[in-house]
């Protein structure tokens, strides 16, 4: 009983920190969100992964960034329709 | 030292030792130790003639096995289980329980009859004083009206009417308390005989002096306490003019009668059984609701008011003997025979009722037994243990007292629960789940506190404190009730919220007394309490409820409420409360008042510290008129105040202190008595905070007064003046020509005299003074005049003086120190160390600090001290020699810096000799002793030679003592690590088998200082013949041993390379015993965590001893064997070894699903430790899988490892994302191709 709710305050500490981070009940559109999301921030955040793609789609970098950026917007569509 | 000397001594202690033998006439008598062997038995493994046999040579059991395997018969005996070995002679040994009672526990400890009283106790009232006890007079006062409740929507005063006593009626009733208290103070006078000023002003009458006219009025006139007490009764009814008819009705019988004398300690009857004859109340079970009074004070505890009166089965009357008590049930049925005999038990006719004494009877005192009783163990219920201890819908609990009985009595009367209205249901269920958080076990506890907590809203602010705050007021409660009481308050009070306001003063009623409870926690609790009581009522609230307790006829109601407010001013913030604080410290009514705005003001600096400085200005201008207040103790209060203000802001805020300087110094000119020591403290205190020049004028200022009171008999001013001396001098303003010309002699004059050394208090304040002022003035100015107190005839003040010298030396050196001063105090200090009737700690440190002060200017004198401490040494008592051994300890250095490298060895050699010491605590300082000469003259030149000291260490070894064992390893450890080559192998072999016990020593440091000393013997005779020994260990049933063994062999192997010892631990796995089996991936788990990288050329080789180990049966063998795959894992992490990693995840992850907290912990960590040496790409496609499962038990533990991996290497993981591209989940920026 104390367990589980040691879990749970750890848990939701953990998700405060991180917000990729899931639990049994995470729905996949969330975790596709979180993917999408960490994949364009990892590409964003590593000038070289980013200059390499500019230069595969002969765009500037700064472009290609805020290309991804915006991406990053409702990656994966908007929130499925609640079902209750 | 000369060796004539020196020889003098040997010769000495040859004598006694040969008398000692004489007398004892013990088997064997060994002249070169010049000891007989301790015991009277014949040593196995000694030679007893020893002219014939030489000791010094080899064992004869060299090459024997010395030591017996003890897991020969592993397949006979079970793991664990009960020695089933069959034996032809019975065993009759005691258990270990049988052993250990007499060592602890009940029989030894528990039954002393007055273990239960006085500071140990664990009941609180038992250890309280005489003024913390009169917590027990203070009433649970009526519920209060909230007239902030107005927001609820009801119109606020109308409201407030109706559901409690108004502010406008407390402090009316606080009035006529006043003015009775007054009135009895007058005829107490006339009584005496003395002139009353009946001028109305109580301003006259002190404190202290009220109290005591209090208790002999209690003690010696009945006549008039029963008028005072009669007086009281009236005020108690008029003060509430609305309920006046009731109330006097109700009460109209005890009116007249003694009975009513006391509110607090009367048993509550039940409202239709009011007695008519009523009992006085000497003889009477203190209960704990105070008030008796209807519609009054706090209703009775619910379950005393109970109709009929519960069932009390525990206690019984005066006039009962427990013979007459009637049987309860359950003894009936063990009695007659029951219904499957054919015998039927009948129900009772319809309106019969069982004729019981009602509660307040049976709750009284039990009446002594008289006469003598024969003890039978069958008879619980005359054992004074409650007959049970189970109450009906709670289960078993932890103990049940029997004045628990008073509030919970009710749960046990058996009432049909379906016939209940709601309240009463609702009270029941807070009384259940209050026993179970009172009496039950943790985890009871746990669950009863998480219901009160979530349904306190429900419950109701009214019922729930309705019932614990007079439990909080039972005279036996204990420590930890009282604890877990106050858990709940504090828990319930997040959750009530505003709820609570009518309820803060009996809250603050029962709470306040921790306040100035002796127990650190309990004062902490208090605190948290009352500061979380203020946030959750607001400041109207609390002001308005502690207002009329400020100034209370009671003193302690009103220096409790004092903290209380200094715990709200910190809660809510000190400019809030401010405003309230500066108008009570003004007040022109009432002195009290006063006083007590100004003790708020003293509390806040205390309780807040450094905090108080942005508010510094406004604390100090609100009392600083009341320094000039025209009652001493109100100034007393102030100047008190002040310097604790001045300490908490310390070294800032003089600004703010600059209005009040002039009135503290002339008024410290004008004081005289206590008041000046209050001013002197003030000013002790602001002086530090001064700049240099003011420091100094101010000083100068005050210092004629400090001189003046010098001479002060006053303990009290003493204990102020050197305070306030001592500040002074660590001031920067104040300098050591100033000192040393104006107070330096009156000091010295004064307080460095036989006396000050005999109250410990004193003692403590000069010495602390005294170094102080050396600071400044210089070691030997300070030195000079106390040197000759080294040969006085006062032991004390002998002491007194070692220990100012020690601290003086110590902190500033012994530079200053001139060559005929350092002749007198070492003189003095040899002096005062051999005088000494009690071996002191401060000697021995006076002695130490003073020589290693002075260094190499010791040489001259270290002959000396050597032969002192050679004639010590052969003392007969035995303290007498520990002191001794201490001392070379502590100035080995210092010879060693003074060359004096052949004293050293001479006292090697006597050290040597005594190493047959009989008191552990001497022997454990003999070998310190040893030590720290080996430390400093080195192996190769030690007195005696290594090869002569190790044998002798080696028996030690055995010795028990755990100050033996640490200096003995220390030393035996030392020897290893620098000098393996002065022993031969045996002796080390046999000193690995001492020191297999030491694994298991409950001294974490002797296990490491044995741990480390298997590993340097390890490479002092090479691994094999060590390992043998800690393998053979491994079977040895403590788990504490085995576990060191496994550290040690991963040691061993870490110095000695790991291949040395690989081979034969994996060859130990095959022995098949879990035990065994266990210690090995132990050891390899210990092994691979120091090896490190170096594990990459044995990974291969003990895959297959892990294969076998992750799909063992058992689950701490999986588990330890995780945590070997762990080290490996970690160890090998980029060196190509990522197909065995793999390998071993395989084998690892079916193990996800385990449950144990250990285990899981284990499993998830090695695979952890695999991803980090595999990497995620290949760990991360186990986890995928399990994400989305349908089954949530699936998902938890797959969950758990995909976000332990995304919070090590998120960024590592983007790659590696599973393609879903089926559900658009497309990255196409993964898939760019250059």
């Amino acid at each position: 009983m104390a367990d589980k709710l040691r879990t749970q305050q750890e848990l939701e500490r953990l998700q405060a920190k991180y917000i990729g981070t899931g639990h049994p009940d995470t729905t996949s559109w969330e975790w596709k969100t979180n993917i999408y999301r960490d994949t364009y921030s990892s590409l964003v955040g590593h000038p070289h992964m980013l200059s390499y793609i500019s230069l595969a789609e002969n765009e500037p970098t700064h472009i290609v960034r805020t290309r991804l950026i915006r991406k990053m917007l409702q990656p994966s569509g908007p929130p499925p329709a609640r079902e209750d | 030292m000369s060796d004539a000397d020196f020889e003098t001594i040997r010769k000495l202690q040859a004598e006694r030792n040969a008398a000692a033998t004489a007398k004892k006439g013990s088997r064997t008598f060994d002249p070169s130790n010049q000891r007989n062997d301790a015991g009277t038995k014949q040593k196995l493994t000694d030679s007893f003639d020893t002219d014939l046999y030489d000791r010094n040579e080899a064992d004869k059991f060299a090459g024997y096995n010395t030591s017996i395997p003890a897991g020969n018969n592993e397949d006979e005996d079970m793991e664990d289980g009960p020695d089933n070995t069959r034996r032809l002679v019975g065993q009759y040994t005691a258990s270990r329980e049988l052993i250990d009672e007499f060592a602890r526990g009940d029989g030894v400890e528990e039954d002393d009859v007055l273990a239960g009283r006085g500071e140990r106790s664990n009941r609180i009232a038992d250890r309280e004083t005489d003024y913390q006890k009169r917590r027990l007079d203070r009433a649970l006062t009526p519920t209060r009206a909230d007239p902030f409740a107005a927001s609820n929507g009801k119109p606020g005063a109308a409201a407030a009417a109706e559901e409690g006593v108004t502010y406008r009626e407390v402090m009316e009733a606080r009035e006529l308390e006043r003015e009775e208290e007054r009135v009895r103070r007058a005829i107490q006078a006339k009584l005496e005989g003395r002139d009353e000023e009946e001028d109305g002003n109580v301003a006259k009458a002190t404190l202290a002096d009220g109290h005591k006219e209090k208790e002999n009025g209690d003690a010696g006139s009945t006549e008039v306490a029963t008028a005072g007490r009669k007086r009281k009764k009236r005020w108690d009814v008029s003060s509430t003019p609305a309920e006046e008819e009731t109330a006097t009705t109700a009460t109209e019988s005890g009116e007249s009668a003694k009975p009513k004398r006391s509110r607090w300690d009367q048993t509550p009857a039940p409202p239709g059984l009011e007695a008519p004859k009523k009992r006085s109340r000497w003889d009477q079970a203190p209960s704990a609701t105070p008030m008796v009074s209807q519609g009054l004070a706090t209703p009775a505890h619910p379950s005393q008011a109970a109709p009929g009166g519960a069932v009390v089965p525990t206690g019984f009357g005066p006039g009962m003997s427990a013979r007459n008590m009637p049987l309860s049930d359950e003894e009936l049925d063990a009695m007659l025979p029951g219904e499957d005999q054919g015998y039927k038990v009948l129900e009772p006719p319809p309106g019969y009722a069982p004729l019981r004494a009602p509660a307040h009877k049976l709750m009284a005192t039990p009446a002594p037994q008289t006469g003598f009783m024969m003890q039978d163990p069958d008879a619980v219920r005359l054992s004074g243990k409650p007959v049970r201890n189970e109450i009906p819908g709670i289960g078993d609990l932890q103990f049940f007292k029997p004045e628990d009985m008073a509030y919970f009595g009710k749960l046990t009367d058996g009432a049909d629960e379906n016939n209940l209205s709601v309240d009463e249901l609702k009270e029941r269920k807070i009384m259940r789940l209050l026993l179970k958080v009172k009496n039950g076990t943790p985890p009871m506890r746990k669950t009863a506190l998480r219901q009160l907590t979530d349904n306190a809203r429900q419950f109701g602010a009214g019922p729930l404190f309705d019932q614990i705050l007079p439990l909080l007021m039972e005279k036996t409660l204990e420590d930890q009730e009282r604890h877990l009481l106050v858990k709940v308050i504090d828990r319930i009070l997040y959750k009530l919220d505003d709820l609570v306001r009518p309820y803060v003063h009996k809250i603050l009623v029962v709470i306040e007394p921790l306040l100035i409870d002796q127990d650190y926690y309990a004062r902490v609790e208090g605190r948290e309490i009352i500061s979380n009581l203020s946030k959750a009522a607001g400041l109207a609230t609390m002001i308005s409820t502690m207002r009329p307790d400020i100034d209370h006829v009671d003193e302690y109601v009103r220096n409790t409420t004092a903290r209380a407010f200094a715990v709200v001013a910190s809660a809510l913030g000190i400019p809030a409360l401010l405003p309230f604080l500066r108008a009570v410290c003004r007040s022109k009514k009432s002195w009290q008042a006063r006083h007590t705005g100004v003790k708020i003001l003293q509390q806040i600096p205390i309780l807040m510290g450094c905090a108080v400085l942005p508010h510094l200005k406004g604390l100090v201008d609100c009392i600083a008129p009341n320094l000039n207040d025209e009652q001493t103790k109100v100034r007393t209060v102030t100047s008190l105040a002040i310097a604790a203000l001045a300490e908490a802001s310390n070294p800032y805020g003089i600004e703010s202190f600059d209005d009040i300087l002039n009135p503290l110094w002339t008024g410290a000119r004008k004081q005289r008595g206590k008041g000046l020591a209050g001013f002197l403290k003030a000013v002790g205190y602001i002086i530090p905070l001064m700049d240099e020049e003011y420091a100094n004028y101010y000083t100068s200022q005050i210092m004629e007064i400090l001189l003046r009171e010098f001479s002060s008999p006053d303990e009290e001013m003493k204990k102020v003046v050197l305070k306030v001396v001592s500040q002074c001098a660590a001031t920067d303003g104040v300098t050591a020509g100033y000192l040393k010309e104006h107070v330096l002699d009156d000091f010295f004059k004064n307080f460095w005299v036989r006396r000050m050394a005999l109250d410990k208090r004193n003692y403590r304040q000069v010495v602390e003074t005294t170094v102080d002022i050396g600071q400044k003035v210089g070691v030997s100015e300070i030195l000079e005049r106390i040197v000759v107190n080294l040969k006085d005839e006062s032991e004390a003040y002998r002491k007194m003086t070692v220990e100012t010298v020690e601290k003086i030396v110590a902190s500033l050196g012994a530079a200053d120190i001139g060559e005929r001063l350092e002749e007198r105090l070492i003189d003095g200090i040899l002096h005062a160390f051999q005088e000494q009737s009690v071996e002191d700690i401060i000697m021995l440190n006076g002695f130490g600090s003073v020589v290693n002060a002075l260094g190499t200017r010791c040489k001259p004198y270290l002959p000396q001290i050597v032969s002192t401490i050679l004639w010590r040494l052969n003392n007969k008592s035995a303290t007498v020699r520990q002191q001794a051994a201490d001392l070379i300890s502590r100035i080995a250095m210092v010879m060693k810096q003074c060359g004096e490298d052949a004293l050293m060895g001479k006292l090697g050699v006597v050290l040597y000799e005594y190493l047959g010491e009989e008191y552990p605590e001497v022997l454990g300082s003999i070998l310190g002793a040893l030590r720290s000469i080996v430390t400093v003259v080195g192996i190769s030149q030690m007195q005696p030679p290594i090869k002569d000291l190790l044998p002798r260490l080696t028996p030690i070894l055995r010795n028990r003592h755990e100050k033996v064992q640490e200096n003995t390893i220390d030393l035996v450890g030392r020897i290893a690590d620098r000098g393996p080559e002065s022993v031969n192998a045996r002796e080390w072999m046999r000193i690995c088998f001492e020191l297999l016990d030491m694994l298991k020593a409950h001294k974490k440091g002797i296990r490491r200082a044995a741990n480390n000393t298997f590993g340097f013997i390890a490479k002092a005779i090479g691994p094999q013949d060590v390992l043998a020994t800690l393998l053979n260990n491994l079977r040895v049933q403590e788990r504490q041993s085995r576990v060191n063994t496994a550290v040690a062999i991963g040691i061993v192997a870490e110095t000695c390379a790991p291949f040395t010892v690989l081979p034969a631990l994996m060859n130990e796995y095959r022995v098949p015993e879990l035990n065994v089996q266990n210690g090995v991936l132990k050891s390899l788990s210990f092994l691979f965590e120091y090896i490190g990288e170096m594990a990459k050329d044995y990974v291969y080789a003990v895959t297959p001893l892990l294969e076998d180990a992750l799909i063992d049966r058992d689950q701490v063998h999986r588990q330890t064997a995780a945590s070997v795959v762990k080290h490996i894992a970690l160890g090998v992490v980029g060196l190509g070894c990522e197909d065995a990693m793999v390998h071993l995840l395989n084998l690892l992850y079916p193990n996800l699903f385990e449950t144990s907290p250990h285990v899981i912990d284990r499993i998830i960590e090695a695979i952890e430790a695999i991803r980090v040496a595999a990497g995620p790409g290949i760990v991360m496609n186990y986890v995928w899988a399990g994400l989305f499962h349908p089954a949530r038990k699936v998902r938890q533990p797959y969950w758990r490892l995909y976000n332990d991996a995304y919070v090590h290497c998120a960024d590592a993981m983007v790659p590696y994302y599973p393609n879903l591209e089926e559900e658009k989940l497309d990255r196409p920026e993964l898939a760019i191709m250059l």
